[in-house]
């Protein structure tokens, strides 16, 4: 599995990348894996400052649902407009075309203190 | 946790495993979509070998079948199968079973009858328990659940694909017969044209000795690769038999589900006495409180297990049994209880979805 080195991760399987102190996130491809063929994403939350560690959205596969929880503090911008449509973008390419909101993030720092790529890989073992 | 004979297999082509029912299943192996188009479009081979299977037999197997089921097994003739159901005392379900008739029931012509059922696999024990608490005249019983293979091979290309491995006629083996007979070069190998797909092909049954599932297994591949047979798990199982409308016990029907609340009347005959005749010959004549429906999500949501179903001001009026985004429909569809008011084709309900009330409506099985 493929865990890029430039980004930071949560023991929940979400992903973060940060620039300047706009982060773009998805979830993981072990996550993907784990839920099978992805037919929904669901985030009702474009707008509001919410929490580290809060639910901002639902990802619906074919067999189960499962909470999409936010990484760091800040407010979410924007949804991948391209979900709609492709939902499997996120088994196809999770890291990239398959990203799932924006978000502007409170204090940058935070990012800082997730998990790297060897910290995730070691959770998912 | 127990494995099949196949285990291995699953594991070196890359299948997602998950314990179901105390064994070692593949829930997937390229995907739940993919793996449900095979199926539906051409072939695909599942491994069900964690179902049970008894052998009934002897002069009282026939009668033992008939008071323990709720179908009608003396309609069966050599090489017949039915669906059925194992009614409760209270009107509920045990478990839902096929009934195989391997030799016909004739005392006159000092011919007893072999029989053979096939259960869920999370039944096994509690159906063999509830069928000998009711052989009071001792029919032979046999539980062959744990040497029995079982493949089901399922689709449109199936029988075309296994054809060149026996002599038996499978190509036109009718819906719910079954033959016997030298298959891949292992002998007594039963097929069956069964399955919980709707998609057509046929179920393998076997004993695993001498190698016979790595034979089988094996020319089914080399058979079928080529035309693009491809494994399918659980996972796909579960979509097919749900865009069928078919029943999966522990979901859709349970030990307090009676069959003429789930829509099973048709394998509910009241030709004969059996347990719980009286009380679903009273539904019968009187109506039930709740069927069990299919529904079509209107508003964009998934439908799962045990949502809430509602009417239009937010009274509970059933709740979900089974639900999933149907990967041949394009659309999310589901079943569950509602009142029997409710249950009209193209009743409007709500699935309560997380937080939301989103629009359904009741629509007819098989979905389409």
């Amino acid at each position: 599995m493929n865990f890029p080195s430039n980004l930071r991760y949560t023991k929940d399987h979400e992903w973060i990348s940060l620039d300047g102190n706009v982060a773009t996130i998805g979830i993981t491809d072990f996550a993907q894996r784990e839920l099978g063929d992805i037919v929904y994403v669901e985030v009702e939350t474009i707008g509001k400052a919410l929490e580290a560690g809060a639910v901002f959205g639902t990802v619906e596969a074919v067999k189960t649902v499962s909470d999409l929880y936010l990484p760091v503090a800040g407010t979410i911008t924007e949804l991948n407009p391209a979900l709609g449509s492709a939902p499997e973008l996120v088994n196809n390419d999770p890291y990239n075309a398959g990203w799932m909101i924006k978000m502007t993030v409170n204090n940058p720092a935070d990012v800082d203190g997730l998990l790297d790529a060897a910290g995730y890989q070691a959770v998912v073992g | 946790m127990k494995n099949t004979p196949f285990t291995e297999k699953h594991i070196a082509l890359g299948a997602k495993m998950a314990e179901f029912a105390g064994y070692n299943m593949p829930i997937s192996y390229s995907g739940i979509n993919d793996e449900h188009a095979a199926v539906r479009k051409n072939a695909g081979i599942f491994d069900v070998s964690h179902m049970g299977e008894f052998i009934l037999k002897g002069e009282h197997a026939l009668d033992l079948i008939q008071r323990t089921t709720s179908n009608d097994a003396s309609k069966l003739k050599a090489g017949q199968a039915q669906y059925s159901c194992l009614p409760n005392e209270n009107g509920g379900i045990v478990d839902d079973l096929l009934v195989y008739c391997v030799e016909e029931n004739n005392p006159s012509a000092g011919q007893a009858g072999v029989y053979m059922l096939v259960v869920n696999a999370s039944n096994i024990e509690k159906d063999w328990n509830w069928i000998s608490k009711h052989n009071t005249s001792n029919a032979e019983m046999h539980n062959i659940s744990d040497k029995t293979c079982l493949l089901a091979v399922q689709g449109p290309n199936a029988t075309k694909i296994l054809q060149p491995l026996t002599d038996m006629d499978i190509l036109n083996l009718k819906y719910y017969t079954f033959t016997k007979g030298k298959f891949a070069g292992v002998e007594n190998v039963l097929i069956s044209a069964t399955g919980y797909t709707g998609a057509g092909g046929v179920e393998i049954y076997f004993e695993d000795k001498d190698g016979a599932a790595d034979k089988i297994w094996d020319a089914i591949f080399e058979a079928g690769g080529p035309q693009g047979l491809k494994p399918v798990g659980l996972g796909a199982r579960d979509t097919l038999r749900l865009e069928m409308g078919f029943c999966l016990y522990g979901n859709d029907i349970d030990d307090t589900t009676s069959p003429m609340e789930a829509g099973l009347g048709w394998i509910t005959k009241f030709t004969k006495e059996f347990t719980s005749k009286e009380i679903f010959a009273g539904q019968k004549a009187e109506g039930v409180q709740k069927k069990l429906v299919g529904f079509e999500m209107i508003e964009k949501g998934i439908p799962r297990h045990g949502y809430e179903i509602k009417d239009f001001s937010g009274m509970t009026i059933g709740h979900v049994t089974s639900g999933t985004q149907a990967p041949s429909l394009g659309k999310a569809i589901g079943m569950g209880y509602v009142t029997t008011a409710f249950a009209a084709i193209d009743s409007p309900i709500y699935i309560k979805v997380r937080d939301k009330l989103l629009q359904a409506k009741v629509a007819k099985i098989p979905f389409a």
